[in-house]
This record gives structure tokens, C-alpha cells and sequence, in this order.
């Protein structure tokens, strides 16, 4: 298969980028969209050029990544379910002009062609997003039993794999999928109640002070979402910041959990 | 060829106890002291992030280094199947003893009896520490944890969550990280590619890194380094290894002193996706979780190009479960992959290339249903059709092994230290416990249990044994400058060739090589050769490299082309290794020997040591030293799964 590709290059952050056209050409169906990228990128090394740099590390949609909006969508299909690296030729057509881009949000600056800077994420999480447990000072795994239905649910939130495609489909560059899901994850088991108030206040304040944007409701979101994590997260997470707040205004003590 | 006996540091007492009194006996370092100490953590997955959140609960101060953006996209995070622990939650017999020794003999008895007691012992906190971070195994009804058997085992000891328990242990390790990252316990340096190790006293005092954004080269002191940079599977070039993980921090800091343990012991795992051309970047892995309900075969007769469905079933043979009745479909890796390798050398592989076997679940569908079906693996199948486009629920799916894990890594004593004193190494990047062959679910057994468990208990050996106030350095030590200086001109040099071939070119041809004859069996005269041609690759990537562009900004070529640089010479370690073992054993399948079934024999006579590797210049031989395997506890035995 053949293709006419344009492609975001930009120097650094600080430059201005521009679209570069390159060909395609010869590509098994079979390949993945980052296998094309290999192959154009050894012509563009072949003729002396520097390579398009772009992110990617497992290759089978788990590590969070590989980070390109394609025609316009992160990772380059709605209601898909996959990651930029599971994505193949073969759902193109032939002789296809295809887009590619970074993925585009305020709170994901970009560093170099198709690769952003994603550390907001990794601040969201640092200011709540775990169980607070010292190596060593847990009790015997089944001493707290957990009902299937907030586990199994905890785990669908849980999936989430960080790449930052919600908040690039999102026309206000919101990360409420992001934080919502991991949000939901700990307060939905028994293990992350001790912390689960001021869980809520501190991711979002982050998320916040970040940039990333509100929720209007869109759901670009979930339909881009490599694990079609579910909007409704984002509900909860709502529902988790109110209740904080409630809590800690009754009682001055924004750390009480609320039973679920 | 040197006999010097390495010193493995294995406490005294019988077997039980070796863990219980080193404890009780080990030095400890005051709380106000541990500040004092900086740890340098290289690699942040299962085993760095663990390691790197716990020193620093502890109170020391701590740097981690990851090459990815962040700590949450190490590899550790594709791990699928699950983790293993001696919790007998089952009440189906397992012990600390049993998980031992199944360790042990999966290893084909070519692991550190201790040690992997030791593994077998600490098995159970991790699973309570991980159910304390949020981490959300799989349940049953009742509220508790569920469990599966997983190959290589007759007990129900395997933890899950659904198909992504490598990702959720993972994510439990990089949250107690990120815990510490915001609480300035620990200083993050994502993005950072540790590119040497600085060595000042015979002792490993710190590290030369890359900015992989700016090119910036920079050095940092430390009172101790801890390599947790994960295994070489990509010498293969394909494997189910993430494109970014190579054997770079290890082997340089082989080069400056650390011996080199058993490189040749590779896994190939049985249950992955064909490949399907040579474009092709990576291999994906089905996990052997799949193998508990669906069932090998291939067609009886040769070259038969029927569909799955139109071939009856007095004409498939379920060969797994002919060879091996007591374990069946659940046979190890090692046998199962080689027992993929024989159908398919007899013609009896499927798919369009033949090298292909079927992975069937008609039978437990009927069984159970599609939906428990869908359940257990539903995430594996929509792996398998997004890559294949083929529906597993309606027809066999096909596998074919690839490379996977290494079992080989640098020499460590029993305190998890290198014989390069100062110098720590967890997780795959170390030889310790899976000897010759790791069963499914313990990789990420072995990975938590040295960054929670092991580490925290043995660095303070070390740190004790320095005197801190004369063995403390800075960045102005000569040595780091000498150790940057050395690191600048590499990089210079690879982009100063400018040639005609790229960097994936030569990655791709030494994989072949390495597949074909150092790969699924190997023989002396294949090892000869591949011995006679790498030297030969390798002279051809320092003329005819292109790395284009410079080394002072983002350049993917560039650390590419390092990383390549590196496999070139240790694919012929790996190589030496190899043929100076004549032995079977685990995965390591030398065709020259052989039982008269076709299994591996071992030779326990002659090998029942672990080799490590001194690295004695470049091109030169390595030298070889021996440590001895002793066994205290199990009688070894010819491994049989039938």
C-alpha cells in the first residue's frame, strides 16, 4: 500500500513547527501504524535526513507511549478501544493522505516532532493518586475482603494507561478521564478510604494548576480511550470532589472517608 | 580460564533460617544516618520503583534515573498473566517449600538454592503489600482474592488482575514512587539514560548519564549504585520486549568490572503471535494464562493446509498432552517452546508461514461457556484479533515462541550485590533466582520482592562496611570527569561515521544471527559461526553507521545506536557463553545433548555452577569464574514433566 503522509516536525519546544509531506510507500497491510513510520523513517535516514522522532516503547498498547493524533484523533480512531501501536494499514485505503500530529493539549507541551511532555500526569498523581502504605506495614491480603463488583469496577478504572489521548481529544484539554479513573479506582476500595477526602481535592486542585481544562460533557474522551475507560468516572469523580468538601466542612477533618 | 570460587555471601544455617538470621544479625544504619547516604536507583520498574519508593520511606536519599518520560511506562507493565506467592489460599497444598521447589527444578537446578527460598519466603508480603497500595486483583464472590495455576505448577498460586497484572503492579510501584517523588524523598530524572558507570577505588561510586531531550552528558555521585534496568531479550532484535529495552547500563558496567552471569540462558516463550513479515518491530505475547484452557495441537499429517475446523479430531495432535500427561498443555516454556519447534521442523505448522501451532479453547468454551471464557481472557482475545484479525472465540488461535525474558544477567551475591563492590542489581538485570528457566508469574514475583523485600534488608551491609567519611565523593573526582570524557567520544564517534546502513539495519541482522544460532537449540558449529560473524558486523556498524543529526538535542538514532552498539558485543557473550556450556539445561537447549526422547540432559558433573563473565577488553576472551551450586535441600534430578 501507498500513502501520502504530512507530518508535524517541529525542532523543540521553543521553535515553530510546520507540516512535511513524505510518501509511503510499499507497506504491508499488515503492519502497524508505527511499523509505516519505521519504514519511512529508514528512507528519511537513508537520504541523509534526520529521522521524524516519535514516541513508543511496548508496542502492544499497555505502556501508554506512543502518543499521535491521526487525522485529527488521538491514536487515530473513535470507539476503537486501541493505542497508536495497535493501530494497522490495513484499516486505511490505499493511497490514503494521512495526518499526523502530537497529541495537542495546553498541560502537554511538545518536545520534539510527534512527542509531548506528559510529566502534568505524572503531578496529578503525585499529589493523591496512591494509598499511602509503608513497605512492609500491610496486613494479610485477605483480611479485608473486597465485594467482586468494587473490585471488578475499581479494575475497569484501574486499565487506564496514562497516554494523555483524553485530554487530546477534548476540546478544553481536560484530564478529568485521567484523574476521574484513578480517583475512582482508590476510593472504590476499602484500601484507599483512610485518604480518599483529601484524595479528591488535592488531584484536582493539580489537574487544575496544570491547565487542563473542564468537562463539558463531550466524551471525546471515551471514544478515544485505548481501554474505553468510561466517562462515568468522571461523575464520580465529581461526586468524590463535592463530598470531600462536605466532609470537611462538617467535620474539619477532610482524611474521613465516606462510605460508599 | 580461571576456577577462582566467587564468594556468594550465603548465610549460614539451614535452608529455613538463612533469611530469618541474616536479619536478626545484619547491620542496620541509624534513621539519622540514612539521609546521609545517597542511593542512585538506574531503571524504574517493578524492581526500581519498589526498591527506589522503599529506600527512600527508609529515610535514605535517593535518585532514580528512567529513560522513558515517566517511571509508569517501564516494561514490567506488559507482564500479563500474574504473580505467584506460597499463600495456599487455595487449600490445595502449596507451601513456601513447594513454591522453592518448583522455582528450583523449573530452573532446571541451575539457580541459587537460598536465594530462591528466600524469594519463596517474602513471596507472601508482597501480595499483602500490593493489595494494600489499591492494586485490584481479581476477586472471587465472597470478597477474597482469587487465584490460577499458571505453567509449571499443580497449585492455584497465581495472583491476577485480569490480563494486565504486570501493569497494575507496576502502577502500584510507581504510585508508592511518585508518594515519594512529592514528598522530596526521592529526586526523578525521567528522561535520563545512564550510559556509564563511574568506578573510583574498585568500588561503584556513580553514574554517567544522557538528557535524552538536551544531549546534556552528566555525572552523579552516590554511596551506592542499583541497577534495575531490566534484560537483553532484544540481542534478538524481535522479542515480546518493549522496542526500548536494552542491555546498555548492564553491560557497560560489565565492562567496568561486573562479572556477567550465564548469558545464555534465554527464555522463549511458547504462547506469542506469529510474525508476520520483516517489517515487523516487536513480537507480542500471548500470556501462557491461556494455556489453562486451551489446548496445542497441529495436524497429524505433514504440509496439511485444511482450516482448523475441517480437520476432525482423530487427525490433530494435541502433542502436549500426549508428551507430558501430568502437566499437559501447562508444561514449561522451555519444553513447550521446543515442543512447537519440533512440530513445526516436522512440517507440521500451521499459518502461511508454517511456523505456527494451534492454541485451542472449542473445548473449554463448551465446557464453561464463552462468557467465563470471555472473563478470564477477554482482553488477550481482543489483543489477538486487533493484531491478526482473526475472532479466537470461533477459531484455534496460532502461537509461535519468542524470545521473552532473560534469565541470565550480572553476577550478584546473596545481599543482591555484583562482585564490582557498591554496585547493586535487581529484577531481570541480575542472574539470581530462575537459574536456567523462569516459570510464568515470577517475573514480577522476583521483581517486588528485591526492590520491596530483598534490598532495603542487604544495602546496609554494604553502606556499614564503607567508611562513609573517607569513601565519599564528588562529582569532581577525576574519575567522573575521566567517565564523561569516555561517554562524549562514544557519542562523538557514532555520529561522526555518517555511513550507509542505519542502526536498525545492524540490530536486525545480529537478531537473525542470534535467533538462528543462539535461539531455540543451539549447536557448536552454529555457535562457531555466529562467533566468527558478529566480529565482523560489529567492525562493519563502526565504519557504515548513519546516525544522523547531533548529539545536543532529542536524537532517537543516537541512543539507538548506542544500545545497538552494545549488543553487538555482548551477542558474542552470549555466544561464548553458550559454547562453553555443552550442557542442556533449561533454556538453554545445546542439540548435542540430548536424552533419547529429545529433552534437554543436563551434566551436572560437570556444570552445575553458575558462569560468570569477566570482561577483559575489547574483543578480547572473557574470562571465566565459577560459582558452584550447591544443593542442600533438593536432590537433583533429571526434570520430568510426563
Amino acid at each position: 500500500m501507498n500513502f501520502h503522509l504530512k507530518i508535524w516536525r517541529q525542532r523543540d519546544a521553543d521553535s515553530a513547527g510546520q507540516l512535511e509531506d513524505h510518501e509511503a510507500r510499499d507497506i504491508p497491510p499488515s503492519a502497524s501504524f508505527l511499523e509505516m513510520l519505521d519504514i519511512v523513517n529508514e528512507g528519511v535516514t537513508l537520504r541523509g535526513d534526520e529521522p521524524i522522532a516519535h514516541d513508543s516503547d511496548c508496542r502492544e498498547g499497555i505502556c501508554g507511549t506512543c502518543s499521535l493524533t491521526i487525522n485529527g484523533v488521538p491514536h487515530g480512531n473513535f470507539k476503537a478501544g486501541i493505542a497508536t501501536c495497535q493501530l494497522h494499514m490495513r484499516t486505511f485505503k490505499d493511497g490514503e493522505t494521512i495526518y499526523v500530529e502530537p497529541f495537542r493539549a495546553k498541560a502537554f507541551p511538545i518536545v520534539r516532532d510527534l512527542i509531548v511532555d506528559r510529566s502534568s500526569l505524572d503531578r496529578i498523581i503525585q499529589a493523591g493518586g496512591y494509598v499511602s502504605v509503608r513497605t512492609g506495614s500491610a496486613p494479610d491480603a485477605n483480611a479485608l475482603p473486597v465485594p467482586k463488583q468494587s473490585a471488578d469496577l475499581a479494575m475497569d478504572a484501574a486499565a487506564c494507561i496514562g497516554c494523555g489521548a483524553c485530554a487530546a481529544a477534548c476540546p478544553n484539554g481536560s484530564a478529568m478521564l485521567f484523574t476521574g479513573a484513578k480517583l475512582s479506582q482508590l476510593s472504590l476500595l476499602p484500601q484507599g478510604q483512610a485518604e480518599r477526602g483529601q484524595r479528591a481535592v488535592a488531584m484536582v486542585r493539580q489537574m487544575d494548576k496544570e491547565g487542563f481544562g473542564n468537562c463539558s460533557n463531550i466524551y471525546n474522551c471515551s471514544a478515544v480511550c485505548p481501554k474505553e475507560i468510561s466517562a462515568s468516572f468522571i461523575a464520580r469523580m465529581n461526586r468524590e470532589y463535592v463530598l470531600s468538601g462536605l466532609t470537611a466542612g462538617l467535620s474539619n477533618n477532610p482524611t474521613r472517608g465516606n462510605g460508599e | 580460564m580461571s576456577d577462582l570460587v566467587l564468594d556468594s555471601k550465603i548465610p549460614s544455617g539451614p535452608l529455613e533460617q538463612k533469611w530469618d538470621h541474616f536479619k536478626l544479625g545484619a547491620k542496620l544504619i541509624a534513621p539519622n544516618n540514612k539521609r546521609k547516604y545517597t542511593v542512585l536507583v538506574v531503571g524504574s520498574g517493578l524492581a526500581g520503583a519498589s526498591a527506589a519508593a522503599t529506600l527512600a520511606e527508609q529515610g535514605y536519599d535517593v535518585k532514580c534515573f528512567c529513560f522513558h518520560d515517566s517511571p509508569r511506562r517501564a516494561h514490567s507493565i506488559a507482564a500479563q498473566g500474574g504473580i505467584n506467592a506460597a499463600k495456599n489460599y487455595q487449600n490445595d497444598g502449596d507451601s513456601v517449600e513447594r513454591l522453592f521447589y518448583d522455582t528450583i527444578k523449573g530452573g532446571d537446578f541451575r539457580s541459587r538454592e537460598a536465594n530462591v527460598y528466600r524469594l519463596a519466603q517474602v513471596s507472601t508480603s508482597i501480595i499483602d503489600q500490593c493489595v494494600a497500595q489499591g492494586v485490584p486483583f481479581a476477586r472471587e464472590y465472597g470478597g477474597l482474592l482469587a487465584n490460577r495455576s499458571f505453567g509449571g505448577a499443580q497449585v492455584s498460586r497465581t495472583f491476577y488482575a485480569r490480563g494486565q497484572t504486570g501493569q497494575q503492579l507496576l502502577l502500584g510501584a510507581y504510585q508508592a514512587l511518585e508518594r515519594q517523588i512529592a514528598l522530596g524523598a526521592v529526586k526523578m530524572y525521567p528522561k535520563t539514560e545512564m550510559l556509564d558507570v563511574v568506578v573510583i577505588d574498585g568500588h561503584a561510586k556513580g553514574i554517567v548519564t544522557r538528557n535524552l531531550v538536551t544531549g546534556q552528558v552528566s555525572s552523579f555521585a552516590g554511596d551506592t549504585v542499583v541497577l534495575a534496568t531490566g534484560g537483553y531479550g532484544n540481542a534478538y532484535y524481535l522479542s515480546t520486549n518493549a522496542k526500548g529495552c536494552n542491555v546498555t547500563a548492564t553491560y557497560r558496567a560489565h565492562k567496568r568490572g561486573a562479572y556477567f552471569a550465564n548469558p545464555c540462558y534465554t527464555q522463549i516463550h511458547p504462547t506469542c503471535i506469529p510474525v508476520e513479515g520483516d517489517f515487523q518491530s516487536k513480537l507480542t505475547l500471548m500470556s501462557e494464562s491461556l494455556r489453562n484452557d486451551g489446548r496445542v495441537w497441529v495436524p497429524k499429517s505433514r504440509d496439511d493446509k485444511r482450516q482448523p475446523a475441517d480437520i476432525p479430531e482423530g487427525e490433530r495432535d494435541y502433542y502436549l498432552e500426549r508428551k507430558y500427561p501430568s502437566y499437559g498443555n501447562l508444561a514449561p516454556r522451555d519444553i513447550s517452546s521446543r515442543a512447537a519447534k519440533e512440530a513445526c521442523d516436522d512440517g507440521r505448522g500451521v499459518g502461511e508461514s508454517g511456523l505456527g501451532v494451534y492454541l485451542d479453547f472449542a473445548d473449554s468454551i463448551k465446557r464453561l461457556g464463552v462468557d467465563t471464557i470471555r472473563e478470564r481472557y477477554g482482553n488477550l482475545f481482543d489483543i489477538y484479533r486487533t493484531i491478526t484479525g482473526e475472532d479466537a472465540y470461533q477459531r484455534p488461535m496460532r502461537i509461535f515462541p519468542a524470545v521473552h525474558y532473560t534469565m541470565g544477567g550480572l553476577w550478584v551475591d546473596y545481599n543482591l550485590m555484583s562482585n564490582l563492590p557498591g554496585l547493586h542489581v535487581l529484577g531481570e538485570a541480575n542472574f539470581s533466582d530462575h537459574g536456567a528457566n523462569r516459570l510464568g508469574a515470577s517475573a514480577l514475583m522476583q521483581g517486588l520482592a528485591d526492590g520491596y523485600f530483598v534490598l532495603p534488608y542487604t544495602l546496609p551491609v554494604y553502606l556499614a562496611s564503607v567508611d562513609k567519611k573517607k569513601a565519599s565523593y564528588t562529582t569532581d573526582h577525576p574519575a567522573f570527569k575521566e567517565t564523561e570524557a569516555a561517554v562524549n567520544a562514544q557519542l562523538q564517534r557514532l555520529l561522526s561515521i555518517k555511513g550507509k546502513r542505519t542502526v536498525t539495519s545492524f540490530h536486525r541482522e545480529l537478531g537473525l544471527l542470534m535467533w538462528d544460532k543462539c535461539g531455540m537449540s543451539r549447536s557448536e558449529a552454529g555457535l562457531r559461526e555466529a562467533l566468527q560473524k558478529i566480529p565482523a558486523m560489529r567492525e562493519e556498524f563502526w565504519q557504515n553507521v548513519n546516525v544522523p543529526g547531533s548529539g545536543d538535542c532529542l536524537n532517537q538514532s543516537l541512543e539507538l545506536a548506542g544500545r545497538v552498539a552494545d549488543f553487538l558485543e555482548f551477542g558474542e557473550l552470549m555466544c561464548v557463553d553458550a559454547l562453553h556450556r555443552t550442557e542442556s539445561c533449561g533454556g538453554h537447549f545445546r542439540e548435542e545433548s540430548q536424552t533419547e526422547e529429545g529433552e534437554a540432559l543436563r551434566d551436572d558433573a560437570n556444570f552445575a555452577y553458575s558462569a560468570a563473565w569477566e570482561y577483559k577488553g575489547y574483543g578480547a576472551e572473557p574470562e571465566l569464574h565459577k560459582e558452584p551450586l550447591e544443593f542442600e535441600k533438593v536432590h537433583l534430578a533429571q526434570r520430568s514433566y510426563k
